[in-house]
């Protein structure tokens, strides 16, 4: 696993690079050579519960209220289940409510997190990877202008960026949302970060010998070493473009085009307006529908996402 | 020395007596003066082009068009004209702008300390080896991180409403009559409560990232000298930690001064308690999209960037200084 070699390579302990398995492997060595691990205290275990609930309680009145009717919905006890069992029934509603839009919706989000998340990662993983690895006319302004960017709040540019892409006659296409979600300059960042440690420039010198060129020695031998890193990214982006709401809000006018929170939101303003229909139970459901498979998704890869972290923070 | 003690890894795609010779050839020389790094020329560019042209067509064109945008002023007979400062002029006059911006800063002095802190307890329990299930409680406290703020807000919405949300069932159960969180006294509040149950869990794992990289020997030195618990926490971890401590407060610096999409969606449901300038995001975006003043909304923009860059610099400066002290 490359992120024990990079870890065992910088002179660092490889807990630094704390990747969930790393992390279990050292900490039971840890165990066994001191005597760490304490008895478990009950008050800590008990805080720690309640703040446990407090981040699973709202979570849990999702799920057991995409199983209620619209009638038990106003009236039943909120965090319980009541009457009749219709999260199926739901969530057929959900899907066939305006003529399936939300299936659109669904589609709509997928194309820009495939798209936006993936054209992100490849591009900071790229820019971040030149950045470590090459010395280049300009490289002195390119890192003052993206530590700039980091600092500047990114709201603060949505207007003009708006007014921009409609100069252009993209607002109110897909483009409009995908290209600014492609440009992540914290991913950048971490990529370069790692860059620097794990990719050795001999490793590099070595293949230019061979007669590689450069764009080969990158996909072939580097993106190897910066995978750990580009996983992180990628679940950076995938969670930031699959919950964006501000850009999209902004960008989109046909509904055509949103992706699910603008969409939920949209519904969910329509419920509370004076006249429009209330549909409480297709807004919640639609949340539960947009929660799983992005929470799935990162669980699943969350153990990578910490090493990459570690690497940004601690620096 | 032995190659392998270099580099305990074969690379893919390159032939060993390449590698070996370059490896070799570089520990016996690193030795004495340092060499130069890489050679200068233009491949580097091959990389970072890419993301340069979609960045500047993303921030940089933007950036300098807003500011452009906010020397001009649309009149209805005039057209457009230049007016130098005068946005910014009336951005520092403007009542409904300072009034955001108050609000944001009371939430950032109250929020910030209040998620931070539950953060850091969290991370130092995760780490205090007296805690159980650490992965399980990790994973749970992390999770909402990865709800989509708009659904976050939606799910607090509900709850927090007086139809069937959790307020309306202790009301109902009890007979009390506790005040309704969508008003207008404690709005705020409500939203602070729901960007701490937002992103607890991502500064939770910060700290706790960088509390692993603690080397082990700290703990065994500072335990050898009888240092207790608080003691150990004090002396070694939180100092060691500090770098993560001032990122983390940057970002929620930032998030605060950018506050939108929470009171943006609360609107819907409490739309007497949020204004259209309840902060100044808010009052930029209303500006544009609903009044169509994009030159006054620009400036609005620029000044809030510019006071949330400084006080995310001073914050740096204060950790820093800390440091040297």
């Amino acid at each position: 696993m490359s992120a024990v070699d990079t870890g065992a390579r910088s002179g660092r302990a490889p807990s630094r690079l704390a990747s969930g398995k790393v992390a279990r492997t050292e900490s039971k060595r840890a165990k066994a050579a001191t005597p760490r691990h304490k008895r478990a205290s009950i008050t800590l275990g008990i805080l720690m519960t309640l703040m446990l609930l407090y981040c699973l309680v709202p979570l849990w009145w999702l799920v057991v209220n995409s199983t209620k009717t619209m009638d038990s919905l106003y009236n039943s006890f909120a965090f319980w289940f009541s009457g009749e069992f219709s999260l199926f029934q739901n969530i057929v509603d959900t899907f066939t409510y305006q003529d399936g839009i939300f299936l659109r919706w669904l589609g709509n989000t997928l194309v820009y997190v495939v798209i936006g998340a993936g054209g992100a990662t490849l591009l900071a993983t790229l820019a971040g990877y030149g950045l470590a690895k090459y010395n280049f006319p300009g490289r002195k302004w390119v890192f003052a202008i993206i530590l700039g960017a980091m600092a500047i709040p990114a709201s603060a540019l949505a207007v003009p960026q708006f007014l921009l892409f409609s100069g252009l006659g993209l607002t109110n296409t897909p483009l409009s949302v995908i290209i600014p979600s492609m440009v992540s300059a914290f991913g950048l960042y971490l990529v370069w970060v790692y860059a620097v440690e794990a990719i050795p420039d001999e490793l590099l010198e070595a293949a230019r010998l061979d007669g590689a060129g450069e764009i080969r020695i990158f996909f072939v031998i580097a993106l190897r070493q910066l995978a750990p890193a580009l996983i992180t990214v990628l679940m950076f982006t995938v969670v930031a473009t699959w919950n964006n709401y501000f850009l999209p809000l902004i960008m989109l006018s046909d509904p055509q085009w949103y992706p699910l929170p603008v969409g939920l939101a949209q519904w969910s303003a329509q419920s509370s307006a004076i006249g429009g229909q209330a549909i409480p139970n297709l807004v919640i459901t639609g949340s539960l529908l947009t929660v799983i498979p992005i929470s799935a998704a990162f669980l699943y890869l969350q153990r990578y996402w910490q090493s990459g972290l570690t690497a940004g923070s601690v620096k | 020395m032995t190659v392998a003690h270099v580099h305990p890894q074969q690379p893919a795609g390159v032939s060993t007596e390449t590698y070996a010779t370059v490896a070799v050839g570089r520990t016996a020389s690193s030795g004495g003066n340092r060499r130069k790094r890489v050679r200068r020329n233009w491949s580097g560019w091959w990389f970072v082009g890419p993301f340069m042209l979609i960045f500047a067509l993303v921030f940089l064109a933007p950036l300098v068009y807003a500011i452009y945008l906010s020397l001009f002023r649309e009149t209805l007979i005039g057209g457009n004209s230049f007016v130098g400062l005068e946005n910014y002029g009336m951005a520092m006059v403007d009542p409904k702008f300072w009034e955001a911006m108050l609000r944001v800063s009371i939430f950032l002095l109250v929020q910030v300390p209040i998620m931070l802190g539950l953060a850091l307890f969290a991370a130092l329990a995760l780490d205090s080896a007296r805690l159980r299930w650490v992965p399980f409680y990790r994973l749970s406290i992390f999770l909402p991180y990865a709800v989509p703020g708009v659904v976050a807000v939606m799910i607090w919405g509900y709850m927090y409403g007086s139809q069937f949300g959790l307020v309306a069932d202790i009301n109902r159960f009890f007979g009390a009559d506790l005040p309704s969180p969508l008003a207008e006294n404690f709005i705020l509040l409500s939203i602070g409560n729901i960007v701490t149950w937002e992103f607890v869990g991502y500064n939770m794992l910060i700290f706790f990232s960088a509390l692993k990289a603690v080397p082990q020997e700290l703990y065994e030195a500072a335990e050898i000298d009888g240092a207790g618990t608080f003691r150990t926490i004090f002396s070694i971890k939180l100092p060691s930690i500090r770098g993560a401590l001032i990122i983390a407060t940057i970002f929620s610096v930032i998030g605060s001064f950018q506050l939108f999409n929470e009171p943006s969606i609360l609107q819907t449901i409490a739309p007497n308690s949020i204004t259209t300038y309840f902060t100044p995001n808010l009052y930029a975006f209303n500006l544009s999209f609903a009044g169509s003043q994009f030159n006054y909304a620009a400036a609005i923009a620029i000044v809030s960037g510019v006071i949330t860059m400084v006080v995310a610099y001073l914050v740096q400066l204060g950790g820093e200084k800390k440091e040297a002290k």
